[in-house]
């Protein structure tokens, strides 16, 4: 909920998760959910975009969580723990993408030239939607659709970047690629889920959006 | 500066997040405001970025922390057991060589009334030292030990207050503040239950 938003730079978070931090590294592991709790839905949602299957992101959001705990002396200062924790988490879900890869299905929009030119649809203005469009369950489910259609390189450059809010540095340390690239697969991203989204959400949720079956706009 | 629509596309995402040259900035909102097409694209783009930045979005499946939450706790469980049996063993020699001033130490230390009528009271117990113990609990505990009940209602508070509030120490993590070995007891609640050494392993 919007209440429960976590501010990632509150120097008061800061503090306390420092000493959570040397707790743990102390022998305290019991302590280890009350650092990682402000984390675990973005621990969630990383795995989630890049994985698309509910009970994959949920086991791999649960062996990252393990493996943070377990290399919690590893962690070093210099970076922020939830950046720290969303890497481990990338990692994760790729290596069990890599596993799975035989019975993957190929992202529908993998087969573009992130450095060629996107040329956004000629939709009609699409004004402001209200934040409380988001309070349908349906509006969310076609987002997370909408997303989850996008290629992994794209999907996972979105989801670091403007769902979980990492600088676009995070993002490219995160993913272990350059900034430049986190730049270009964002615009890529972005243009791409604003034509899959703007017949909806300029006109009416109650029709179906052209992403889904057999409608795609490529 | 004039900027055409594809170098619009090409910086609208840099220009939503504040990273392009004020000269670039002019150019570009010059052209959105004779450009039907950008200007929706821009909009668009927008929408995007603030919707799906929103904290509703990262939704998790219903019981997915409580899920978490065990899977940790599974995984500190056998880690403090071995790093408990080991601390036992040199506690437990501690215990023989101390027993006897431990036992003399309690015959004048005075307790309140014992959540558990089988607890053994403490001895000895550091009043400042910070200690956890749970609302329906009847012992007090290291932080981190294995054996604290009703993990959902623990707070942390100072072994006097505890020791006041009628908590005994925990056989196991507080082991050196009992006055005897309590293997020789007689009938004990569950959460003060003497285990025997092996139980732990």
């Amino acid at each position: 909920m919007p209440g429960e938003r976590t501010s990632l730079t509150d120097p008061a978070q800061q503090f306390n998760e420092e000493m959570l931090i040397r707790r743990i590294r102390d022998g305290e592991h019991d302590l280890f959910y009350e650092l990682i709790r402000p984390y675990e839905r973005r621990v969630y949602s990383a795995a989630l975009a890049i994985l698309r299957n509910e009970a994959d992101a949920e086991d791999v959001a649960q062996e990252a969580v393990l493996k943070a705990l377990k290399h919690i002396r590893q962690f070093r200062a210099e970076s922020r723990f939830s950046t720290w924790l969303i890497q481990i988490t990338v990692n994760e879900a790729r290596m069990r993408i890599r596993r799975q890869h035989a019975n993957r299905i190929e992202p529908i929009v993998d087969h573009q030239d992130e450095e060629g030119n996107y040329v956004p649809r000629d939709f009609a203005d699409w004004h402001e939607i209200p934040s409380e469009t988001l309070e349908r369950k349906e509006v969310r489910q076609k987002l997370a659709e909408a997303l989850a259609s996008l290629g992994e390189k794209y999907r996972e450059v979105f989801v670091l970047r403007d769902m979980q809010h990492l600088s676009i540095e995070e993002t490219a340390k995160a993913l272990g690629i350059s900034s430049a690239s986190v730049k270009t697969r964002l615009l890529r991203a972005r243009l791409m889920l604003r034509d899959l989204l703007a017949p909806g959400l300029g006109g009416s949720w109650s029709s179906k959006l052209s992403f889904e079956k057999g409608t795609k706009p490529w | 500066m004039v900027v055409n629509c594809e170098e619009v596309w090409r910086e609208i995402s840099n220009y939503l997040d504040g990273g392009i040259e004020p000269d670039l900035r002019l150019a570009i909102e010059e052209h959105i405001r004779g450009c039907r097409h950008c200007a929706a694209v821009l909009d668009g783009t927008r929408n995007v970025v603030q919707l799906y930045g929103d904290e509703r979005m990262l939704e998790v499946p219903l019981g997915f922390s409580l899920r978490l939450q065990r899977r940790l706790e599974e995984e500190n469980m056998p880690r403090s057991r071995r790093g408990f049996l080991g601390w036992m063993v040199a506690a437990a020699a501690a215990v023989l060589v101390a027993g006897s001033f431990e036992a003399a130490r309690s015959s004048v230390f005075s307790h309140p009334e014992l959540r558990s009528e089988h607890a053994q009271p403490g001895a000895g117990v550091p009043p400042d030292m910070l200690v956890v113990v749970s609302t329906d609990g009847k012992t007090f505990h290291a932080a981190g030990c294995p054996f604290i009940h009703d993990k959902a209602h623990i707070q942390t508070i100072a072994a006097r207050e505890a020791q006041r509030a009628g908590y005994a120490p925990c056989i196991r993590c507080m082991k050196q503040y009992l006055n005897a070995g309590c293997f020789a007891l007689g009938p004990v609640d569950t959460e003060s239950r003497c285990s025997p050494l092996e139980q732990l392993v």
